[in-house]
């Protein structure tokens, strides 16, 4: 079974199952994932490393991540180029981050980036905004959006600049037991 | 810290003022190779210093800044300070900070600060991984032996070899990193690699670069003793990680699982995983005593007794009658040494003496001391499931025990609550409804203050709990008092036939008689948890977690004390007296009991799945004509799975096949509630806090219910007299003796081991070792909690050295600040006096 497949070389499958949180089955099961998005792109032969990417339409029609209202932004923060169109790696690394066995740091410093809309690393009240319009399709009125910003900043800005930093999202996350298991997608 | 240092706002190097002074080296070491790194790098908003001198140029014509408000940028790092605390000490202080406005340089001084830019750019994702494998490092080594090192040897490097690495001051941070990374061990590597927030090519760069090194580097000379130790301990760790991955490739379930939790999210899918964490402790249990007891004695069976009856389908349902006789109970297992015979007729045909006499031509290899390998597999097997159970709960309880402060509620909810393992479309939109929802709840609860009820109110309410409750506690109470009435009736009634000596006249109408008191006691765990839910329902509690832990306590309530009244049945009337009832052997009987009431339970949850879900999803659908399905009652399941292992666990000692029926009971209704909960059920509409509800399962897995039985198996073991006629125990006083007795033998064979008997009869048997064992063990949680004591006072310390950091960071803006007004202001007067005249 190990041996058998030539997709990768042993060096690739290697540094793949140390740099992500994947084990070499899992590894080839997403490489099967990721082709199957386009077969006529995605050769199967990495050997070489082509450079293949996909564009973002093909990525957020996978059934992960279809319905999803953040999907451009998790597509947007782990994609090379920041337009959500991804290589292998990219894609790779989203699943591994997204998976049950990165641990909590690691997966708060990706929420932050996907909260972070206008990507300036730090959380403003515009991206609190856009934030609650995603989690409640656009349910809530201005004035509650308003005040639940104003409240979410107050609770959690810790110096006080108006906007939540790293910092203050990190030391937020560690209150919140719940982050590891809501933080995670299945693939 | 305390220095004088003059502002020289002039100065063409402004960037000067901003280094680092050198005695911070020691603490800030990163920072100031950071600052030095980005004043050489001047990325895209590293040229603040530049930009400073330009505003400065400007300024003396410009108006003032009009900068967006801005208080107390010198409250970096608080730490965990207390929102009210730090409005107190702004107030403290001498100061004034509040209405202060920055001028745009200094607030782009201040978000360049090092520790602000510490998540933003790759350099200093870089420089944060480099400290954290340097204090990695210098955790991990071992300080070399003097001996290693030359006499002239200066004793600094003595200290950690860290310090041989080249000091080169041109090596960039990536490649110190690559060093360090490549001095560390193979799975710290590994881990630091993995929670790296970089991406993956960048990752396996540095991976390469360190392993490129790692073959150009000589080993150090490690003397051979601890080259063993580290073989011995990378093969473990290997090994384990390997049968980890095993584990891990097993997938068992894995398209159902992903299907319910993109369905209703994790939630339910807790409950899931809770029954596969389950068949997992009965498949390990299974494996050892089926490898240890069940298999030898079914290679070597007894004679046959005579008078077996022949299998009639009832023997399914009671497990008695055919199955009695089987390897399935206690009363089949030998309590002689099984020996392998020269004869090829299989098995021993020896008469069954306590003491094993051997006949004639006996192989002397292969023997198998029966009533030993029973007493060791059930002290074995319970004491792994203890540690694998104390093991799961202490990891589950660190990671879900948090001091539940109500200061971030929304901040929580709008980062943790959306569910990213749901992808039905159905689900995602109803999951955003259900955090509109209770964001609109939270905003009404934070805006409006708390009505204080009045206290004719608080009083109503006050009542409605104590009626709540005394029905809760009376049902309870009568129900348990109907099982044991039920019981002792029963009990009489058997002794009652045997002492009027009427002949039986339907022995299967006898054995169906058996499962009444099972069939009381399921019925009784159906309906009961409806009574409770619609005391709570009255009850009408605020708050859904109140609710959840009411009931919960109450359902915990109710099946601990059917269990206690169940043990006493059997442990305390049935096993004190066995012979009144025409039983020969009473454990047989109690497993069998076991049997029935793991088997009702199990047809009974089939009958709750189908009425309870099907048929009411099909009544409110047909007949109320209502669009919501009923929800799915995690923890009410959860509960029954608990009970339901506890009686496996009671059971084992009795039958010891017990877990392999509980792992064919589990698998069915893994796939039978799949199907209900995906055909019936919705989502739950109430918040429900996964990681704690899962810390609270596990922990109620570990105390009621592995504690309960395990004391009820050691309380069969050392003080109920065994059956004198059948199982592996017979003519022994105690169970416990059979340890004793193998002593004896050992003792006998070969007076030198003499010294071990007596030391074995002094600990197990004299209670003083129990009293110092116990003893030393709280000792030595008194020593850790002494430890967890000093180390809180320490963050307190550390926590006050923070603060009055952040103080100084404050003076040293507030002082840069009033002398840039300085300046500007006499250059302005200038400015206008130039202008007037």
């Amino acid at each position: 079974m190990g041996n058998k497949q030539t997709i990768f070389t042993a060096q690739q499958l290697d540094s793949y199952q140390d740099c992500t949180y994947f084990t070499r089955k899992e590894i080839l099961r997403l490489f099967d994932r990721y082709r199957d998005l386009a077969p006529q792109l995605v050769p199967l032969d990495y050997t070489c490393q082509p450079d293949v990417k996909l564009p973002y339409e093909l990525i957020g029609s996978m059934p992960e991540l279809k319905d999803n209202p953040f999907r451009q932004r998790i597509a947007e923060v782990f994609s090379d180029d920041g337009e959500g169109n991804m290589t292998l790696d990219d894609f790779l690394d989203m699943f591994s981050v997204m998976s049950e066995m990165a641990p909590r740091d690691l997966k708060a410093y990706y929420a932050f980036k996907i909260y972070d809309f206008n990507n300036d690393d730090f959380l403003c009240k515009s991206d609190l905004e856009k934030t609650l319009n995603k989690l409640t399709r656009n349910e809530l009125t201005e004035d509650e959006v308003r005040m639940v910003c104003e409240k979410v900043i107050d609770e959690s800005d810790l110096d006080n600049d108006g906007r939540l930093s790293l910092e203050d999202f990190q030391t937020m996350i560690v209150r919140a037991p719940d982050f590891l298991s809501t933080f995670h997608i299945r693939i | 810290m305390a220095r004088n240092v003059a502002f020289d706002l002039n100065h063409p190097h402004m960037e000067a003022g901003l280094e680092s002074p050198i005695d911070e080296e020691g603490v800030h070491d990163s920072f100031s190779q950071l600052i030095a790194e980005q004043s050489q790098n001047g990325g895209a908003s590293d040229s603040d210093a530049f930009e400073l001198q330009e505003l400065q140029r400007q300024l003396d014509e410009e108006e003032r800044d009009n900068v967006a408000f801005l208080s107390g940028p010198g409250r970096e790092f608080q730490g965990r300070r207390q929102r009210d605390a730090e409005w107190e000490d702004a107030d403290t202080q001498a100061v004034p900070l509040i209405g202060e406005r920055w001028s745009s340089a200094t607030l782009k001084i201040l978000s360049s600060m090092p520790s602000r830019t510490i998540g933003r750019n790759r350099g200093a994702i870089i420089s944060q991984y480099y400290n954290r494998t340097m204090q990695l490092r210098r955790r991990r080594q071992s300080r070399p032996a003097i001996r290693d090192f030359s006499h002239s040897a200066r004793p600094s490097i003595r200290g950690y070899g860290i310090e041989t690495d080249s000091a080169d001051a041109e090596v960039s941070k990536r490649d110190r990193l690559v060093n360090n990374l490549q001095n560390l061990s193979v799975s710290d590597r590994i881990r630091m690699l993995r929670a790296m927030p970089l991406n993956v090519s960048e990752k396996s760069e540095l991976r390469s670069l360190a392993l490129q090194k790692e073959k150009h580097t000589l080993s150090r000379r490690i003397p051979c003793c601890s080259q063993l130790k580290y073989y011995i301990i990378n093969g473990a760790r290997q090994g384990w990680y390997s049968w980890l991955s095993f584990l891990h490739s097993l997938h068992l379930w894995q398209v159902p699982l992903k299907r319910v939790s993109g369905r209703f999210g994790s939630g339910v899918l807790s409950y899931f995983l809770f029954l596969k964490t389950l068949l997992f402790f009965n498949v390990f249990l299974f494996l050892v005593t089926g490898a240890f007891m069940v298999l030898p004695q079914e290679l070597h069976p007894p004679e046959p007794s005579a008078g077996r009856p022949s299998f009639t389908g009832l023997e399914l349902l009671t497990g008695a009658g055919y199955f009695s006789d089987t390897v399935m109970y206690y009363g089949y297992y030998c309590n002689y040494t099984l020996r392998k015979s020269c004869r090829d007729d299989g098995g021993v045909h020896n008469v069954s003496l306590s003491n094993g006499t051997m006949p004639d031509c006996v192989s002397k290899h292969l023997s198998y001391n029966m009533p030993l390998a029973y007493f060791f597999t059930i002290g074995v097997s319970s004491f792994l499931t203890c540690i694998i159970l104390v093991y799961s709960m202490s990891k589950s309880f660190g990671q879900s025990f948090r001091i539940d402060k109500s200061h971030s509620i929304l901040a929580i909810k709008t980062f943790c609550s959306w569910d990213f393992k749901v992808i039905k479309k159905s689900s995602v939109k109803l999951m955003s409804e259900n955090i509109c929802t209770q964001f609109k709840e939270l905003l009404a609860e934070v805006s409006h203050k708390q009505v204080k009820n009045t206290r004719c109110q608080r009083l109503w309410r006050l009542m409605v709990h104590g009626l709540a409750w005394a029905i809760c506690v009376a049902s309870t109470t009568a129900c348990v008092l109907a099982i044991f009435y039920c019981s002792s009736y029963m009990h009489k009634n058997l002794q009652f036939f045997l002492r009027s000596g009427v002949p039986v006249t339907n022995p299967q109408l006898n054995e169906a008689s058996l499962l009444a008191l099972p069939v009381l006691v399921s019925l009784i765990n159906l309906l009961l948890p409806g009574l409770f839910n619609l005391a709570a329902w009255m009850e009408d509690y605020e708050s859904p977690s109140v609710r959840t832990y009411v009931s919960i306590g109450r359902n915990l309530m109710l099946k601990v004390s059917v269990l206690g009244v169940l043990c006493y049945h059997w442990l305390g009337r049935v096993a004190a007296d066995p012979t009144t009832i025409g039983l020969k052997c009473w454990e047989t009987f109690v497993g069998q009991e076991l049997y029935r009431f793991l088997l009702m339970d199990f047809i009974f949850t089939i009958l709750d799945t189908l009425f309870g879900e099907f048929l009411w999803r099909l009544f409110s659908e047909k007949v109320l004509k209502r669009r919501r399905k009923p929800v799915f009652d995690i923890a009410r399941n959860v509960l029954e799975l608990i009970y339901g292992q506890t009686l496996a666990w009671l059971g084992v000692l009795f039958t010891p096949v017990l877990p392999a029926v509980q792992i064919l009971k589990l698998l069915l209704l893994f796939y039978i509630k799949m199907s209900s909960v995906m055909m019936n059920c919705q989502a739950p509409r109430k918040p429900y806090r996964v990681s704690q509800m899962t810390t609270v399962f596990i922990t109620l897995l570990c105390f009621p219910s592995f504690l309960g039985a395990s004391v009820c198996v050691t309380y069969t073991m050392w003080s109920i007299t065994p059956s004198s006629s059948c199982g592996p125990f017979r003519e022994l006083k105690t169970m416990f003796q059979a340890g004793k007795r193998w002593v004896e033998e050992l003792e006998k064979d070969n007076p030198n081991l003499s010294v071990l008997a007596r030391a074995h009869s002094y600990l197990v048997e004299n209670p003083f070792f129990l009293f110092v064992g116990a003893g030393i063990f709280l000792i030595v949680i008194y020593f850790h909690s002494q430890v967890v004591d000093g180390q809180r006072k320490i963050i307190g310390l550390l926590q006050e050295q923070i603060e009055n950091e952040g103080d100084d960071k404050k003076f040293l803006i507030t002082r840069l600040q009033t002398i840039h007004e300085q300046k500007r202001t006499p250059a302005r007067r200038l400015a206008s006096q130039n202008s007037n005249c």
